[in-house]
């Protein structure tokens, strides 16, 4: 094929192929289904017996499907090394979302996928890594965080900066916890309200970059979250000397196909889906700059 | 298709195209052809009995068109119509799968391939020329639409070229028209109202069909009056846009007033992008039972135009108008060329004829292209 698309982007880890049949969804199987805060959920799949398991690269998606309710994009929040549990954590805020929400151990989900770009883990190795998340942006940064950990010892200083906007909405707090004790890892949380225990850091999560060590020359960044806060973390990173070859950014679009045929992920000359949704920011940068692109 | 060699141009013999067309049947063709309806030229099943319209003439201009008939017996002395052949490849509405949910879990049915072989008659040089750029959407990247493989792998092309362009026709801009110049399986020219047609494959099965059919060697004087109509042709399109340098040309003035101005009198309707034959976007829609066990999931046409083509939580990308005028063109002219290899644009010039505001595409560009001489450009 001799698409003239714009390439996944130096660094980005080779996705596996896409299915044959990329608009039917296959029956996957809820085994677990929990809260996670007030407005966020994970569903736990397994497959059916003696399905495919297709492996999924950290920073991929998949289309979770509810008959007669609708599908929708949600980045996969397990571990790649397992791809026979897909872990899909998200925040209810839509008609499709909140349904989901509702659903129980034992039912079933459509799944189509995995489609998309990868997080540049393995070509990041040599490097400072900060990742920097935004709320539920949390959730497709952590296979990249959980992937770099299991090959800790290949990276340099490992950052997470994390902003949610109040205690209450912290996410993954057991993992969070795990990562501090477990692993050479520096975590700073953040959030936007604190509340009369919070001890932690109050505002914005671009307020942390100019504070934390990394060495800018050799440091990669993965951030994921509003598109704002995508926009002033790269400001701070940058004027802290990151160059945008080296920021990698999650953007989020309506999606109907997640194959490039719908046509309504479009971000200028990018379909989100296949082109992204990880990208090197110097490919979106000035399109993020514009209004209503 | 499997390209034949450069074919032999042929003078069909009596009865013409309605023995060839029955030689496309007798190949296991269901036929889709130009049929008036409405006041309009569409693309329809033709009958084993039925005869393409004679003598039809149209007038298109912004936000205008007429068909008039009885002018002579010529058979294809008009441009296109307001349908295209994307009905066809990607239909407006189509069936992808059938959920079930009973006591064991759920069952997906994807919908079977719909096994109709169609020719389509009367193919013109633009839609030859969307049909390739389709192609390039929903086969040649890297995943395949299983229902648009289906379909086109069934298509027979025969293709007529453009001998009477319309008011709001410029393929010639586009370099691909009024000449056919590939795609097709058997192409035709009509070299008189009514009188003799040419005939050539283009590829091996065209070839096969043609051999069945009475025909004899074009002479030379037949070959001189098709190029003698082809080059006026030429001189006679409508309209017509200034393509180098256009996406860049875009891409600087995205941010210009123009689009503002054209909100003014964009309808956001969507007509243009239902016209267009290389627009292909789509939505999904879930239709279940009263009692939930079983959804139908269906693929509609969809348009940029529309304020729901871009929601996410938050709201819309593209709220205003303006942004989606931008969209539509922009991705058109300039991002299309990023994505797939040359531009979306075939200049058929339908979405100038249906819009109901008649707005313009080529004069929109010009309208860019000289507000971007007399001002230096914004870029940064």
């Amino acid at each position: 094929m001799t698409l003239a698309a714009p390439e996944a982007g130096k660094g980005a880890a080779a996705a596996p192929p896409p299915a044959r049949d990329p608009m039917s969804p296959t029956p996957w199987r809820v085994c677990r289904a929990f809260r996670e805060t007030d407005d966020t959920f994970t569903l736990e799949l397994i497959p059916e017996p003696g399905r495919e398991v297709r492996p999924f690269a950290a920073g991929q998606f998949n289309m979770l499907y509810l008959p007669g309710i609708g599908e929708v994009p949600i980045s996969i929040s397990g571990d790649p090394a397992y791809p026979h549990t897909l872990v899909h954590t998200t925040r209810a805020v839509g008609a499709v979302t909140k349904k989901m929400a509702a659903i129980r151990r034992g039912d079933s989900v459509g799944v189509r996928g995995p489609f998309g770009t990868a997080w540049p883990v393995e070509s990041s190795e040599g490097s400072d890594v900060v990742f920097v998340a935004g709320g539920i942006g949390l959730a497709p940064l952590r296979p990249a965080l959980t992937q770099l950990l299991s090959r800790r010892e290949r990276y340099g200083r490992v950052v997470l900066l994390y902003g949610a906007r109040t205690p209450e909405d912290i996410l993954f707090r057991k993992t969070l916890r795990e990562w501090r004790a477990d692993f050479d890892l520096e975590i700073h949380v953040t959030v936007d309200r604190a509340t009369r225990d919070w001890r932690g850091n109050v505002g914005v999560v671009t307020s942390l970059i100019p504070r934390v060590p990394f060495e800018p020359g050799h440091t990669v960044a993965m951030i994921c979250g509003p598109e704002v806060m995508i926009r002033y973390t790269v400001m701070e990173l940058e004027r802290r000397g990151v160059g945008p070859d080296r920021i990698h950014v999650s953007l989020e679009r309506n999606m109907k196909c997640a194959v490039g045929f719908c046509g309504h992920c479009q971000l200028g000359p990018h379909f989100v889906c296949k082109d992204g949704p990880v990208f090197p920011y110097e490919k979106v940068a000035a399109l993020l700059n514009q209004r209503e692109v | 298709m499997e390209t034949a060699p450069p074919g032999i141009r042929y003078v069909l013999g009596d009865p013409g195209l309605p023995r060839l067309i029955e030689a496309v049947r007798g190949a296991g063709y269901r036929v889709a052809g130009p049929k008036v309806r409405d006041g309009a030229l569409c693309y329809e099943e033709l009958d084993p009995a039925e005869a393409l319209p004679r003598g039809i003439r149209d007038e298109q201009g912004p936000g205008r068109y007429r068909l008039k008939s009885g002018h002579d017996a010529s058979l294809f002395a008009q441009a296109v119509g307001p349908q295209s052949w994307k009905r066809y490849l990607s239909p407006p509405e189509q069936r992808l799968f059938v959920a079930r949910k009973d006591g064991s879990g759920l069952r997906i049915e994807p919908e079977a391939a719909d096994a109709s072989r169609w020719a389509f008659v009367g193919v013109r040089p633009c839609d030859l020329a969307a049909i390739r750029l389709r192609d390039k959407v929903f086969l040649d990247g890297a995943s395949a639409d299983p229902a648009y493989r289906a379909v086109r792998k069934g298509i027979l092309v025969v293709a007529v070229q453009c001998t009477a362009p319309a008011g709001t026709c410029f393929c010639l801009s586009m370099g691909t028209g009024p000449r056919a110049a590939g795609g097709f399986d058997l192409l035709l020219t009509e070299i008189g109202e009514g009188g003799p047609l040419l005939v050539e494959a283009g590829t091996s099965e065209g070839e096969a069909i043609l051999r069945t059919v009475p025909r004899s060697e074009a002479a030379p004087g037949d070959l001189a009056e098709a190029e003698r109509r082809m080059e006026r042709a030429e001189r006679s399109m409508g309209r017509s846009l200034e393509t180098a340098g256009l996406a860049e040309l875009l891409l600087r003035r995205s941010e210009s007033p123009r689009w503002e101005e054209i909100a003014g009198r964009c309808l956001a309707c969507g007509n243009c992008t239902m016209a267009c034959p290389t627009c292909f976007c789509t939505t999904v829609e879930d239709i279940s039972d009263l009692t939930g066990s079983t959804a139908e999931r269906w693929r509609r046409w969809d348009s940029c135009f529309t304020l729901a083509f871009s929601y996410i939580h938050g709201g819309s990308v593209r709220r205003a108008v303006p942004a989606r005028y931008r969209q539509w063109m922009t991705h058109k002219l300039a991002t299309w060329t990023a994505q797939f290899g040359e531009s979306g644009c075939v200049g058929c010039g339908r979405c100038i004829t249906w819009c109901p505001a008649g707005i313009d595409l080529t004069e929109e560009a010009r309208a860019l292209r000289e507000a971007d001489g007399a001002a230096p450009s914004p870029r940064t």
